[in-house]
């Protein structure tokens, strides 16, 4: 399973990531980061490829991704 | 080179830096300093140093920041409007508090002016020349000899202090051919500088920046500045004095304008005068309680130089109106004569009205 | 079991960028920092930041960096590789800074040949100073300096810089790119990898253009900017190599 983490901290909501994403795994947070900002969240039930078109996209650096087996948290 | 022989002043110059340890010269080509220029390009190359032509003096002067931030004894050279070009980069060296010769090769001015000789860049020198509140260490030697001898000593203040020093010559003495003797290569250690730019193995990220948007900040790096020209005021204040003990009138003059004063001295004594010199050798920190002591018990202080009057202010703010003081300049490259400096020091101790600022002849 | 896909370079410092949301300069310190990394230069790395938007990089990329003065970079730059030849210098300037300020400092940089590699954030406006015109912008662009769009009769054309220093022998590597779609950003990161690797090879001088995004100067949203720099940006600037790295 792929996972895209996103540090909440950096994200400021430029949607690039969003609009990058083949696969409508990414959604902006109705919560607000620390900046006043509504992050980007990785969607609950995404189908992520590991394309890595996020992180591509991220001009903050903001992402990162992992691909998780036999369902051990990472 | 034998022991003390005729040099021309500009590469003999150019060899004593060498010799103090410089590897790194940066310049752009500039009457009345070419010279140095034409030697650095055979010589840095044979001591396995590096030379560059820059493209105007704005990138010479960049080119010396790249490599002080590189922690290398770095130089450039020029001449009055040059040295107007290389303002911005002389703040930023003082703002990065990285260390720098500039030899300054006073021509006449202001605008293109001429190639003949000048001391018109003394506000410019000593007094920032570009933004911000910083201080550059200026020596002006008066001869050949003495300005082999003092260029180890700029460099080695520039290290000591992290700032740039300018060194000031003049179109009549770099062009000079005098009897000199070299000083021998340097054999000391090169200084450490653990804030150089080098590559960060092992050790934090070293940055190099003048920009600090936090007043606290930069007020912070004032006060280290001010803290640092307080020090040096205390202890670097450098001249020379020519029976000054009994003097009536004291004359006050650096570089090309002291060697005129030194012949009126002279003269003036066979004539019965009791003249004297002070001689800044450090225009800035200026020598105040040199000139305080000297001027003590004179008729008057003659401030000679090559302009329409930019060192005689500091004589009057060291002397705070204790002793009348008179100024007598030329410009445009004509010297002043000496005929006049025992004229008007004649009529300072007879008694006889004298104009505050004498700029004919 | 855990697999790193994608973690955020070592060579960033651990903290957040003051760039605008969608802003390119982001784009480009996280692919610099990830080659510092995949390069293992870092340690022997000096950059050299412009004045601009981007004066802040030594805040964000964790390797000794000097401030120059506006467009004065080429020369700090040549001073500092002509010093310690074996670091490896790089230049990181926007469109003020190298091609107006800056242009003849970056002309004879590249004239000499000298072995750094430069990156040119091309966003054709200046951002920092509040949006007004810059060598690259467009024609009937507006900014803050040209409020009725760029009259190229009376501001001249966008600059050309690539093409510019294309005619200089001295200029071993010259590419223009953008950062807008994931394939373009790893273009993006080649044309670095390649300029970085051309420096480390003793090649000479080495420049990559970057067409960027400016979204908050332009007045767009984050992804219409890209649009505009695919549209209409690479109408005056076309995308590619210039010149040919010689192997």
């Amino acid at each position: 399973m792929k996972v895209v983490k996103i540090t909440e901290a950096y994200c400021k909501g430029c949607g690039l990531c969003v609009w990058a994403c083949p696969k409508d795994a990414l959604g902006i947070s109705p919560e607000l980061n620390p900046l006043g900002i509504h992050p980007v969240i990785f969607k609950k039930d995404a189908e992520c490829t590991g394309c890595l078109s996020c992180a591509a996209m991220c001009p903050e650096a903001a992402i990162e991704i992992y691909e998780v087996t036999d369902d051990e948290p990472s | 080179m034998s022991p003390r022989s005729l040099m021309n002043a500009n590469e003999a110059l150019a060899e004593a830096a060498i010799r103090a340890g410089c590897r790194y010269y940066f310049g752009y080509p500039i009457t009345p300093q070419n010279d140095m220029i034409g030697y650095m390009a055979k010589r840095m190359r044979e001591v396995g140093g590096v030379f560059v032509q820059a493209e105007s003096e704005l990138a010479a002067i960049n080119m010396v920041f790249g490599a002080a931030a590189a922690g290398k004894r770095a130089m450039t050279s020029s001449s009055s409007p040059g040295i107007s070009l290389m303002q911005e980069g002389i703040s930023y060296l003082a703002g990065c508090e990285l260390p720098a010769v500039i030899i300054n090769v006073q021509r006449g001015g202001p605008g293109l002016g001429n190639i003949a000789p000048a001391q018109a860049d003394y506000f410019q020198t000593t007094r920032g020349g570009g933004h911000g509140d910083y201080r550059t260490i200026a020596i002006a030697p008066h001869t050949l000899q003495e300005s082999l001898d003092l260029i180890s000593l700029a460099f080695d203040l520039a290290d000591k202090y992290r700032m740039p020093v300018i060194y000031l010559l003049d179109g009549q003495l770099a062009q000079m051919l005098e009897l000199a003797e070299l000083p021998p290569f340097s054999e000391d250690p090169e200084p450490q500088k653990p804030w150089a730019l080098t590559g960060c193995r092992g050790r934090e990220p070293n940055i190099i920046r003048s920009l600090l948007l936090d007043p606290d900040a930069l007020e912070d790096l004032n006060l280290r500045l001010s803290d640092r020209y307080d020090r040096i005021q205390a202890a670097e204040q450098r001249s020379k004095e020519m029976q000054t003990s009994d003097a009536d009138v004291l004359t006050v003059a650096y570089g090309t304008a002291a060697r005129l004063c030194k012949e009126a001295v002279r003269l003036g004594r066979k004539q019965g005068l009791k003249l004297g010199l002070l001689r800044p050798i450090t225009l800035w920190p200026f020598p105040t309680q040199a000139l305080n002591q000297a001027a003590d018990g004179c008729k008057g202080v003659l401030t000679v130089e090559l302009s329409h009057g930019q060192m005689v202010e500091d004589v009057r703010l060291s002397l705070q109106c204790d002793t009348p003081v008179y100024f007598y300049g030329r410009a445009g490259g004509n010297l002043p004569l000496v005929s006049r400096i025992l004229e008007l020091s004649r009529r300072i101790i007879e008694g006889k009205p004298v104009e505050e600022r004498t700029i004919s002849d | 079991m855990t697999r790193t896909l994608y973690a955020r370079p070592q060579a960033l410092k651990p903290t957040g960028m003051h760039y605008c949301a969608g802003c390119g300069h982001g784009v480009v310190h996280r692919i610099i920092a990830e080659l510092l990394d995949e390069l293992g230069i870092r340690e022997k790395t000096v950059g050299i930041a412009p004045v601009g938007c981007a004066v802040l990089a030594y805040d964000y990329l964790n390797c000794d960096i000097s401030e120059a003065a506006h467009g004065r970079a080429p020369a700090v730059a040549t001073g500092m590789k002509r010093a310690n030849p074996d670091n490896f210098v790089f230049c990181y300037q926007g469109d003020g800074d190298l091609a107006s300020i800056g242009a003849a400092e970056i002309v004879h940089a590249a004239n000499r040949g000298e072995n750094v590699s430069f990156i040119f954030m091309n966003n054709a406006i200046y951002g920092m100073t509040m949006g007004q015109m810059a060598p690259t912008t467009l024609p009937g662009q507006r900014t803050a300096t040209t409020p009725l769009g760029r009259d190229t009769k009376l501001d001249g054309y966008p600059l050309r810089v690539c093409e510019l220093l294309a005619t200089l022998e001295g200029a071993c590597y010259l590419e223009r790119t953008t950062v807008t779609s994931p394939p373009a950003v790893r273009k993006t990161k080649n044309a670095i990898r390649k300029a970085f690797q051309a420096q480390l090879d003793g090649k000479g001088f080495a420049l990559v253009e970057v067409l960027s995004p400016c979204p908050s100067r332009w007045g767009m949203s984050p992804v219409d900017a890209l649009k505009f720099v695919d549209e209409e940006m690479t109408k005056f600037f076309p995308l590619g190599v210039c010149k040919k790295l010689k192997e």
